[in-house]
């Protein structure tokens, strides 16, 4: 177990600081829970503001926050922009699901890597394409035109989706790419998993992409997709762990898009907070960098707990544990900050 | 008491009490600073106004700058909005903003032109103008993101149900023409309050003098009423379409959000507000963020644009 180094002032305790974090709003919820009871059990309150992943980037890079939160590692031109290195800490996993409206299907829909690129190139525009009921034998397709719903808003679920998209349709990857927004070759935009459940439940024939958490909560059908050993997958709290359980690399930007676990979810992805690896800097006080420390530590560990209630996938061993090695990586005014106890 | 402005007051001979005339010549002066701070303090205030204004206009100008610099003229005509591939064409947002907003234009014209005679000229008081004057400010307190959840669970099923009638063969709901549905219900009130307005400004003696000639109500609506507020009828148009340019939120929830050139009226789209507010946030790279405030600009542009026209346009109904 990792716990505080005690060689500072930090047992001045009776101040009352506070974290304030911000970025991904797909975190926020679990985030919320966590912070509420970091608070109730050690006293320190955490100001989270989820204003999206690329905003948390940003106003990291501006300095104007203890944390960031974000669904995407940050990019090269971010990389670039900050003024120090970033570590990323894996906290949560996630998975993007497909949802869809086809109340006259009893069984769950299948839906291989091919089928999903065709359908979001606007190529397979029929329901009762060929492609899709190869993959779906006994079932009867409508003869319906395909409706895409997609996230009007840049997001890091975009990222997520698009990313996969790229990595298993290479037209993909060539003509329309990965990012929070793309110029999408077909369908209709919604803002935020509302916006785009929102379109999906209105539109007879809709099918498109949501966050696992929201899908579960509003009791959306969804999908299962074929990862790279065949099987045809229905993301779960299970099969998004078991995507997540790969060796770490010592970064932690580890992707999960088409995983290689033959158990896993194929569109899964960490979620991780943003920090300075050197916490000294302008107006933060070495307080402030324990206690970040401190709680980001807590968040691997004991926050995890709070994951699968809220639909959130928690971190695997390999994780934690890779995701402990970056905590102790970071300074302050190069001293380690965390230092190992037992 | 005695408030004269005409300052200074010469001491008459006459007025033998020195103490006395000492006071009002201060109290003069006092006034006379009185006014001259009055009169700043308006210049001032007229004066960060014009440099607000300016100086949001030079900020969406040097921040532009990166995206003029990579696309140039391109941004305004190019068709494609492409953020992976840093290609970006504002177009298809410009017909959008430009569609949506004149189409509810047109669309409200009758409401509120009808609105504005009922209130200023048929029922000016009365319980039922009471209520209709209520109901139509409401209307524009309502926030914009109701008009969105409203215009997508109720609207855009029965649009829907219009375009399956019609035969497009695609009914989607969303899009052009849900907006711009949203969009003229939003403005009615702008044009109507003010039109009203002007309608009960017009002389009650060029109306008398009308009927006692003879003529119907019709008629001096029609010669009357409705030739003395052209300019302010259509000031008040001209306001509304302002407002219909800008508006964002409850437009992003019905237009479908799609980058792709409309191919008709029913067909999704989307607008230069909207894509500002749906992207600005998750702009991860400065070109793109670049290319976005530039949106802006185009959008201040084309407001500037359309109220200039509108201005010469009154202009030349009030001196006919």
């Amino acid at each position: 177990m990792v716990s505080l180094g005690m060689l500072s002032l930090l047992s001045c305790s009776g101040k009352s600081h506070h974290l304030i974090g911000a970025g991904s709003s797909f975190d926020n919820p679990l985030f919320s829970k966590m912070f509420y009871s970091y608070f109730q059990s050690k006293g320190m309150k955490v100001n989270y503001q989820s204003i999206g992943s690329g905003g948390g980037i940003s106003q990291l890079i501006n300095r104007t926050i203890d944390f960031g939160a974000s669904d995407v590692p940050m990019n090269r031109e971010q990389d670039s922009l900050s003024p120090a290195r970033v570590l990323h800490v894996p906290v949560t996993v996630s998975a993007v699901v497909l949802s869809y409206n086809l109340p006259e299907l009893r069984d769950t829909l299948r839906l291989s890597p091919r089928v999903l690129a065709g359908l979001f190139l606007g190529r397979i525009t029929q329901w009762n394409d060929t492609a899709i009921a190869a993959l779906n034998p006994g079932v009867t397709l409508p003869d319906l035109p395909v409706v895409i719903a997609h996230r009007s808003d840049g997001s890091g679920t975009t990222n997520i989706f698009t990313s996969y998209l790229s990595l298993i349709s290479a037209d993909w990857a060539s003509g329309v790419g990965r990012g929070s927004s793309v110029n999408w070759p077909a369908g209709l935009g919604g803002k935020g998993n509302e916006g785009v459940a929102g379109l999906i439940r209105q539109t007879h024939g809709a099918i498109g992409y949501i966050e696992l958490a929201f899908a579960m909560q509003n009791k959306m059908a969804f999908g299962k997709i074929r990862n790279k050993t065949g099987r045809f997958i229905t993301p779960t709290i299970a099969s998004i762990s078991a995507a997540a359980n790969i060796p770490m690399p010592a970064d932690g930007k580890a992707s999960l898009a088409d995983t290689d676990a033959p158990d896993g979810y194929p569109i899964s992805s960490f979620s991780w907070v943003l920090l300075y690896k050197e916490q000294d800097y302008r107006h933060h006080p070495r307080e402030k960098a324990v206690g970040l420390l401190y709680l980001l530590d807590w968040m691997i560990h004991e926050g995890q707990h709070y994951s699968s209630d809220l639909y959130y996938a928690p971190l695997s061993p390999n994780a934690v544990n890779a995701g402990e090695a970056i905590l102790r990586s970071a300074t302050y005014d190069g001293q380690p900050i965390l230092t190992h106890h037992n | 008491m005695e408030t004269s402005l005409q300052a200074p007051v010469i001491p008459s001979p006459a007025v033998k009490d020195t103490v006395s005339i000492r006071k009002r010549i201060r109290r003069s002066f006092r006034q006379i600073r009185m006014e001259s701070v009055f009169k700043q303090t308006l210049a001032i205030a007229g004066l960060l106004l014009v440099i607000l204004v300016l100086g949001i206009l030079l900020t969406l100008i040097t921040q532009s700058i990166p995206s003029i610099r990579l696309l140039g003229l391109k941004f305004i005509w190019g068709s494609t909005w492409n953020p992976v591939k840093d290609v970006y064409g504002a177009f298809p947002f410009l017909l959008g903003t430009l569609l949506t907003s004149f189409l509810a234009l047109v669309i409200c014209i009758p409401f509120s032109v009808a609105i504005a005679i009922f209130l200023g000229e048929y029922y000016p008081t009365g319980w039922f103008a009471d209520v209709l004057k209520n109901a139509v400010e409401l209307i524009a307190a309502v926030p914009s993101v109701i008009y969105g959840f409203w215009g997508l669970a109720v609207l855009v099923p029965m649009v829907r149900a219009l375009e399956a009638r019609f035969g497009v063969d695609q009914p989607l709901g969303v899009g052009i023409f849900s907006a711009s549905l949203i969009l003229s219900v939003m403005i009615i009130p702008y044009a109507a309050s003010l039109g009203r307005q002007m309608i009960r400004m017009v002389p009650e003696h060029l109306k008398e003098a009308a009927y006692g000639l003879g003529a119907t109500r019709w008629e001096v609506i029609r010669h009357v009423v409705l030739p003395g507020t052209k300019s302010g009828l259509f000031a008040g148009i001209l306001l509304s379409l302002g407002r219909a340019l800008g508006e964002t939120m409850a437009v992003t929830m019905v237009i479908g959000n799609s980058s792709i050139l409309p191919k008709n009226l029913f067909a999704p789209g989307n607008t230069m507000a909207s894509v500002i507010a749906n992207e600005f946030t998750e702009a991860d790279k400065t070109v793109y963020l670049s290319a976005l405030i530039e949106l802006g600009l185009a959008l201040f542009l084309v407001t500037v644009i359309i109220n200039i026209i509108g201005k010469k346009i009154i202009d030349r109904f009030t001196n006919e």
